[in-house]
């Protein structure tokens, strides 16, 4: 289960992808996932936002996350 | 109508005008986001785009689809620049041609308002002594 990062959320984990299929208790839905990155990473607590696309797609907290999604950590956008 | 869609590394802002022109349009509303050499009392030396590219076409195709459901337009323009911007720089294009004035500033409006709230694009500014990601913090 792999995360891809962008913007600040990249400066706050150090890196631009996180791999989480190592993790004993992976997140089963975008709610958990984004507990977990605010648990290990207390600076994305500060964030005026943070959204999770699922595939392409913004994600509701209440979507479930498999193994093989393409699941990206979306803080704040600032296009334009 | 398919709208032109695109993520560059560099905006060349004098092909919108033939990308937009169209016999049955009376009208083209463009508008251009560039770097401002000022922002909260300091100086930008710089602006750096980065984009999660694949969702950003995605996102931008929505906004366009979706003007052209809301306004009778012909053509439909979105191209965000990435990379490093200087001051000046276009970094952003949004265009519309339609029958009537009226459509084309409303939809330009639009489509500019809503990709800088949905397109995950981000924006660092690069003052002499720091950077900062533009809309990151409360």
């Amino acid at each position: 289960m792999e995360v891809f990062l962008f913007g600040i959320a990249k400066d706050i984990a150090g890196k631009s992808t996180l791999d989480l299929s190592a993790l004993e208790e992976k997140p089963n839905s975008v709610g958990e996932l984004i507990q977990l990155m605010n648990d290990s990473f207390p600076e994305f607590n500060k964030l005026s936002s943070l959204a999770v696309a699922v595939n392409g797609e913004y994600a509701s907290n209440d979507v479930p996350l498999q193994s093989n999604d393409e699941i990206a950590i979306i803080p704040p956008v600032s296009g334009g | 109508m398919k709208p032109i869609i695109e993520i560059v590394d560099k905006i060349d802002t004098a092909v919108v005008y033939d990308e937009l022109s169209d016999a049955a349009s009376g009208g083209i509303c463009v508008f251009v986001g560039t770097v401002r050499d000022f922002t909260n009392n300091e100086t930008v030396l710089s602006l750096e785009f980065e984009s999660y590219k694949t969702m950003a076409l995605k996102e931008m195709g929505k906004i366009a689809n979706q003007a052209s459901a809301k306004w009778p337009l012909n053509k439909v323009v979105i191209r965000h620049a990435i990379g490093l911007k200087k001051v000046q720089e276009a970094v952003v294009v949004v265009g519309v041609s339609a029958a009537h004035r009226t459509e084309c500033f409303e939809a330009c409006k639009f489509l500019i308002d809503t990709l800088k709230e949905t397109v995950p694009i981000w924006k660092k500014e690069v003052f002499k002594n720091k950077s900062v990601w533009v809309s990151a913090h409360p």
